[in-house]
């Protein structure tokens, strides 16, 4: 285990991590002693066995990953070892000992540091407060806050300790969270999907941290569902599937579609791009600029783009440069001036969304909960809300609802949406499953143009593969989709187009065929934003 | 007219005494993430209890004890209803106010007519109690920015998901801000019928609760800002009071609602300008008034 370790350090890191883990293991007769072992581990929720006889361990200066799709039982178990949930059955070691840990903060007393997916920051407080909430036993503000300065710089992160979170990039606010980790000494560090709101120059440069760490001996456990990173960076590869561990590997013997058949227990679908022939212009914007909508927002500045039929167009970018407000231009909810927006000809510039929507112009925001949909109205009532005239759900100023909940059936059925039926409330139902109802809900309308922000955010890659296919298709019967997205790969995978959008502006499309993502980095505006880009 | 500046400052911060109090721990409250609007019922309460207490036993520093208990055991009342049983903090504190004035008036029928016991004066010819207020500014600021339990606290306002995460805990942090708040709100109820009226009225604190709730926002849930919109509620007070006892020929009504209508416009003012003030740090706890349930 050790051997087949080190055999695959890269060399530079490789005299100083065998050294750390001799210190470590000083005065041990075993060199190969894993920091964190788990076994039996089990735990159940009213109707769902979450974790069952789960077995695994960690090395120290081993970057670990914990694969599988949503739902398969990874953050129950990640809660587990930081205490945040009690284990039904089994039992965990963290060096040698028993590692029962009653809450967080026994959990981080024992050397378990955890960066959470969806950050666990407090946006009105200072870094330097947020990392004195993180740790056990602060020390005085000042020294507290040189640190902080030191750390980061260290690990080239570097960190103002007196700004506060509210101000700060997402990239930032990762870094926040790994420092307030970092400070701690950490035996084992537990990252949940730490890269999902990175560029790949910001997810380099959290690779790199990582492996500094690892070198150090610092065990890490790593959750994602991205299979690339995961093969690239990661040592071994524990997969989860319903709660159970199925396998466990070397990630880097493996391709992509073996981790991810061994994720979902089966075949994934290949995405299938054929059969597209780019058609004639359907959506055309000229000029677009839209001044900020609040102090948080963006301006738009002077937006042109067209999209043909039967091609799907790509906007990248890191959250925040404007992917909000180019949606609710295009959607109706911000209306431009005249001429800025037309479909086939018409310009819609000045019309609201339900206009456009009875033109063919749909879209679909990133925001399930809440802007896509209502949380407490049913699927059904949710379908009224932009199915109401292209399906004729709503006649008269009256409620078909025999019309609207048979649609909202449809959609369910064809988008495989896992929920008891159309009455459940929007909230119910997983992230995953939401998306796809909601998505589902305008494909199903056969638009003329579809826009779509983050499809597949949060989404499992079952599921995001299916949502995938389902704006290929639509593409394919002659709409037009634009897909906005932080996910690089998404893009490359289904866009003839890519551009860029930062800070408002959108950069003009370049062919996806050939693009790579060193290149689209560099577009989007690549590591240099990160910091100094939001003084 | 003769208004000497020295004698109506000295009456100011007297009359803005209970309403410090109740914002200040209100203030502490909020900052919890907890919005009780039962700061009108818990001064009451305390009014009376510690009326009580101050006649039957001559003392009213006990008085002002009894206040702060009694205070603190009714705002637990809120606090069960909320963090235990997650009901809506909205409707619980608006029926806090109401049973509070309900409670008080009902019990404080025997107090009625009799004066209370006389306060010692304390340095500068200020009252103790008063002194007490003052120097709950520096005090609650200090806790909420230079303490540990403070931080915790803050956090637990800001966002409660994430304080949960990190092991803290959510719901104890929070009822022991609402019985601090309780206790605050009582002293400051007492104030008004011990130090100040010298009697008990049924519903004497007239208001003064709500006031309170207003000056937290006014002061963007800062502890010297509640001491700024303590002190302009309690100005215009003295200030009124003065020019009716001078005769100004404007109606007594209008005086009267002056002091009201200050903090409100002032109140307004400040609102619209903090829209925007959000990335400066300075806005309402990002968890207020919103209930938190963990599966554990």
């Amino acid at each position: 285990m050790y051997r087949s370790l080190t055999k695959q350090c890269n060399c530079a890191g490789r005299d100083l991590r065998d050294k750390q883990v001799k210190d470590l293991t000083k005065g041990t007769e075993l060199t190969d002693m894993p920091v964190f072992r788990a076994e039996g581990l089990g735990k159940s929720y009213p109707g769902v066995r979450a974790n069952d006889d789960v077995s695994f361990h960690v090395m120290p200066g081993e970057i670990h990953a914990l694969l599988g799709e949503n739902g398969a039982g990874k953050s129950t178990l990640v809660k587990m070892i930081y205490g945040l949930v009690r284990p039904d059955d089994g039992r965990m070691t963290l060096g040698g000992a028993a590692h029962v840990p009653s809450d967080p903060r026994a959990a981080r007393a024992a050397g378990v540091a955890m960066v959470f997916q969806h950050f666990s920051l407090f946006d009105a407080l200072t870094v330097a407060e947020n990392i004195a909430l993180g740790m056990e036993n602060p020390p005085p503000r000042r020294e507290l806050s040189a640190r902080i300065t030191k750390v980061s710089h260290d690990f080239g992160l570097p960190l103002n300790p007196a700004r506060r979170i509210v101000t700060l990039s997402a990239g930032e606010r990762q870094r926040v969270e790994i420092i307030r980790c970092l400070l701690q000494n950490p035996r084992l560090l537990i990252m949940d999907e730490p890269t999902s709101v990175l560029t790949p120059q910001e997810a380099e440069l959290l690779f790199a941290t990582l492996r500094k760490l690892a070198a150090q001996g610092t065990a890490i456990l790593y959750i994602s569902h991205k299979l690339d990173e995961i093969r690239s960076h990661c040592d071994r590869a524990t997969i989860l599937r319903h709660g159970r561990v199925v396998d466990s590997c070397d990630p880097r013997a493996h391709s992509a579609r073996d981790l991810a058949a061994m994720m979902v227990g089966g075949q994934m679908r290949q995405i299938d791009r054929s059969g597209r022939q780019p058609g004639a212009v359907l959506l055309e914007v000229r000029a677009l600029s839209q001044p900020a909508p609040n102090a948080e927002g963006t301006a738009l500045k002077d937006i042109a783009l067209t999209l043909r039929a039967g091609e799907i167009l790509g906007i990248g970018g890191v959250a925040g440069n404007g992917q909000e407000e180019l949606l609710a231009a295009l959607s109706g909810e911000v209306r431009s001036a005249p001429g800025t927006v037309t479909l086939e000809g018409a310009d819609l510039s000045a019309t609201g969304p339900e206009p456009r929507r009875i033109a063919g112009l749909l879209a679909a925001p990133e925001d399930r909960l809440g802007h896509a949909a209502v949380p407490d109205f049913s699927l059904t009532e949710n379908t009224l809300l932009t199915a109401g005239s292209r399906k004729s759900l709503v006649r008269g100023g009256l409620i078909d609802h025999k019309a609207a909940r048979d649609y909202a059936l449809a959609v369910i059925e064809g988008f495989d949406v896992r929920t008891p039926g159309p009455h459940v409330a929007a909230r119910a139902l997983s992230g995953g499953n939401l998306q796809k109802f909601v998505i589902g809900r305008e494909v199903m309308q056969n638009p003329r143009v579809l826009v779509v922000n983050q499809p597949t955010w949060g989404v499992d890659a079952g599921a995001a593969a299916a949502v995938r296919q389902s704006l290929l298709d639509l593409a394919r019967q002659g709409a037009g989709v634009i897909v906005i997205s932080q996910d690089l790969d998404e893009l490359l995978e289904l866009s003839d187009r890519f551009c860029a959008l930062n800070e408002g502006r959108l950069s003009p499309p370049v062919p996806t065929d050939g693009l790579t993502l060193d290149r689209i980095g560099l577009m989007l505006g690549g590591a240099h934003g990160m910091e100094e880009a939001h003084l | 007219m003769m208004i000497d500046p020295l004698s109506v400052f000295l009456l100011l911060i007297s009359a803005s005494t209970p309403i410090l109090f109740a914002a200040l721990g209100e203030l502490v409250v909020e900052r919890a993430g907890v919005l009780n609007l039962g700061v009108e019922g818990m001064m009451i309460t305390g009014a009376l209890a510690g009326f009580a207490a101050a006649y039957a036993s001559g003392n009213p520093f006990l008085g002002f004890a009894v206040a702060a208990l009694a205070g603190a055991a009714i705002s637990l009342l809120f606090a069960a209803l909320t963090q235990l049983f997650l009901a809506n903090q909205v409707a619980s504190g608006l029926a806090l106010t109401l049973f509070g004035l309900g409670l008080a008036a009902m019990f404080g029928k025997p107090f009625e007519g009799v004066k209370a016991p006389a306060m010692p004066i304390g340095p500068l010819r200020i009252n103790w109690i008063v002194w007490l207020g003052l120097i709950m500014v520096p005090v609650v600021w200090w806790f909420l920015n230079r303490t540990r339990r403070g931080l915790i606290l803050r956090g637990v306002g800001e966002n409660h998901e994430a304080a949960h995460a990190l092991g803290y805990d959510v719901r104890l942090t929070r009822l022991a801000a609402i019985a601090f708040g309780g206790a605050m709100a009582g002293i400051g109820g007492a104030f008004i019928s011990i130090a100040t009226v010298l009697q008990w009225t049924e519903g004497m604190t007239a208001g003064a609760g709500w006031i309170a709730l207003a000056i937290v926002v006014f002061s963007n849930w800062t502890a010297p800002g509640v001491l700024a919109g303590a002190w302009l509620f309690g100005g215009v007070t003295v200030l009124q009071l003065r020019l009716q006892a001078a005769g100004v020929a404007v109606p007594v009504q209008l005086l009267s609602m002056a002091p009201y209508l200050a903090t409100i416009i002032v109140l307004v003012a400040i609102s619209a300008r903090q829209k925007y003030s959000r990335r400066a740090g300075a806005a309402a706890p990002g968890s207020l008034g919103t209930n938190f349930h963990a599966l554990r």
